[in-house]
């Protein structure tokens, strides 16, 4: 009886943040149910040293699978990889980061493995009689109970929802022989271009949004200017997308992406149901609008009535100094 | 090519949640119901431009009842050429995506797209789970999408990037936003989406894997606190002190 736990990495073999949130994630899971071991899959280019870390977030050994075939990720081969190891280590409760690796993984996984998948989990399972797992639905407008009546289950953990907990220890790194072939590879990666330098927004513990407020994508220096002192990624409304003032990747909302920081700045939007819906889950939220009577103060745990042009200036001068 | 939608109906972005039966039931009354909004905007129509590109047809197909019809007539009106409705109350994805292969396994499909996470359950999983249950490649968020011969030329998004790969047909991709840009239905279109064939099939049995046991609202924030548009250096302060987030 053992937890594993899928560990996502870039291509040149470091670890994402999302793979230690995940690790702590299953270590709190194993211990909850009584004591497991919990146990690392890595698949891709990191070495020993890299994956010995994960002993000091829980885990207790880490298997790895380093083949050149594999160092690209190709969902279908890695369900077959990951599949293959819970059977070989008897893991009853897989635990994959639901990122955009885990988005096309985990549920192919759950139907090799005929386990039901909560797909998006936010908070640790309850096992008692049941194994129930809470989940954020109706694009963050509700939370929902999901309780899973397989013997096998996979937990897709949404990012920033438990966070790493760091303390002691290393883990021994083992080899995992995989009877799995190259020839299970049917995607072929060309190439990858990163956005940009700047944190993936998925990921983000600070976000500094902006919206029509602002008035045009030339006034957006000073947003990136904050962002950039907070080690903060930037966001935007659906509106600022459509026109193209800003890349569609940093559109949250219903449609774009839903989001969980621990700080949400929101310049010069108005608060739609349909935004709120993608940052409600946001721990602190804070909106700047010259608009009193914009929603979104409803949703906000501090506000400004003011204007961004004003106000935001400000803000980055007392943050420089903060920062001192 | 021979093209599949997956579509479901979900309840309008600006709908009221609530729950009813102690809160282990979605409170259906006064719903309006539409297309999924990533369904609608990105795999449907870039199957459709893909049709008009290579030949071929495009059939769209919703697991639902009669009350799906609705979504489904829209979806040919856009300009899908036939749907296929198996007749069953969704109950999960695992039970969605048993559904769509148990049918799409028959049909030499070259293209099977679904859209990004309905914005009901948000699972984003039937995608993935229809692409296992066929044993075929998927490829999630895309945001383009190239046919040349057999093989699709793909940019799918990553933590902070995009990836761009290669795949030969068939395989399942979910859309989102770039992939495509929304249609609307022109009066023709929805006169003719009468006529195209609507079949409706049984479901096939599937073992309940997971269940919803309870539904919970977010708590409502305390009121907001307002700081005076003259002293922002006030907010910074609060934030650093109060909320401990900077």
């Amino acid at each position: 009886m053992s937890v594993l736990v899928y560990i996502d990495q870039s291509n040149d073999g470091k670890l994402k943040k999302a793979s230690f949130e995940a690790v702590s994630y299953a270590a709190k899971t194993a211990e909850l149910m009584g004591g497991q071991e919990v146990i690392a899959l890595a698949i891709g280019a990191a070495d020993a040293a890299e994956l010995s870390q994960l002993g000091a977030y829980g885990a207790t050994k880490v298997l790895k699978v380093n083949d050149a075939a594999f160092h690209s990720f190709d969902a279908g081969a890695f369900a077959k990889i990951v599949s293959e190891a819970a059977e070989s280590v008897g893991a009853d409760v897989l635990v994959i980061s639901y990122n955009s690796t885990g988005k096309a993984l985990a549920p192919r996984v759950a139907v090799r493995l005929k386990a039901g998948i909560v797909a998006g989990a936010i908070d640790v399972p309850s096992v008692n009689d049941k194994f129930t797992v809470r989940k954020s639905v109706f694009s963050g407008k509700a939370f929902a109970d999901y309780t899973l009546h397989s013997s096998k289950k996979v937990i897709a953990l949404n990012p920033n929802s438990y966070g790493s907990k760091k303390s002691e220890g290393s883990a021994a790194v083992e080899d995992f022989a995989t009877s799995v072939g190259a020839d299970a590879v049917k995607v072929k990666v060309l190439e990858v271009s990163k956005a940009s330098d700047s944190i993936p927004l998925p990921e983000a513990e600070l976000v500094v949004s902006a919206g029509r407020g602002l008035k045009g994508p030339e006034n957006w220096g000073m947003i990136e200017e904050l962002a950039d002192l907070l080690g903060a990624a930037t966001a935007c409304s659906r509106p600022v997308a459509d026109v193209d003032w800003r890349p569609h990747h940093e559109h949250v909302g219903q449609t774009g992406l839903t989001i969980r920081p621990n700080l949400y700045i929101a310049i010069g939007i108005s608060g739609a149901i349909q935004h709120l819906a993608g940052v409600n889950n946001s721990k602190v939220i804070v909106v700047i609008n010259t608009d009193p009577e914009a929603p979104f103060f409803k949703a906000a745990d501090y506000g400004i009535v003011g204007d961004a042009f004003e106000v935001v200036p400000k803000i980055i001068e007392a943050v420089k100094e903060l920062k001192k | 090519m021979n093209i599949l939608v997956c579509i479901c109906k979900t309840p309008d972005t600006t709908a009221k949640i609530t729950f009813s039966d102690n809160n282990t039931k979605f409170d259906t009354t006064n719903v309006q119901w539409i297309m999924n909004p990533t369904d609608e905007w990105y795999a449907l129509v870039r199957g459709i431009e893909l049709k008009n590109q290579l030949g071929g047809k495009v059939t769209v197909v919703n697991v639902g009842q009669s009350d799906s019809d609705q979504i489904i007539r829209k979806a040919l009106a856009i300009g899908a050429d036939n749907a296929v409705r198996i007749d069953a109350e969704p109950v999960d994805s695992y039970f969605v995506a048993s559904q769509i292969a148990a049918y799409a396994k028959a049909q030499n499909f070259d293209v099977i797209f679904t859209g990004k996470e309905s914005i009901d359950y948000n699972s984003f999983a039937v995608g993935g789970m229809l692409a296992e249950m066929l044993d075929i490649p998927y490829i999630s968020l895309a945001t383009k999408l190239e046919m040349e011969g057999n093989t699709a030329t793909i940019d799918r998004e990553i933590e902070g990037g995009i990836e761009k790969v290669q795949v030969d047909t068939p395989f399942v991709a979910s859309g989102q936003k770039g992939l495509a840009e929304q249609l609307i239905p022109n009066m023709r279109g929805i006169m003719m989406a009468r006529r195209k064939p609507l079949n409706v099939v049984p479901a096939v049995d599937v073992e309940t894997l997971s269940s919803i046991t309870e539904y919970e609202l977010p708590p409502a924030r305390s009121s907001v606190k307002l700081v005076d548009a003259d002293n922002p250096a006030e907010l910074v302060r609060l934030l650093h002190e109060e909320a401990k987030v900077i």
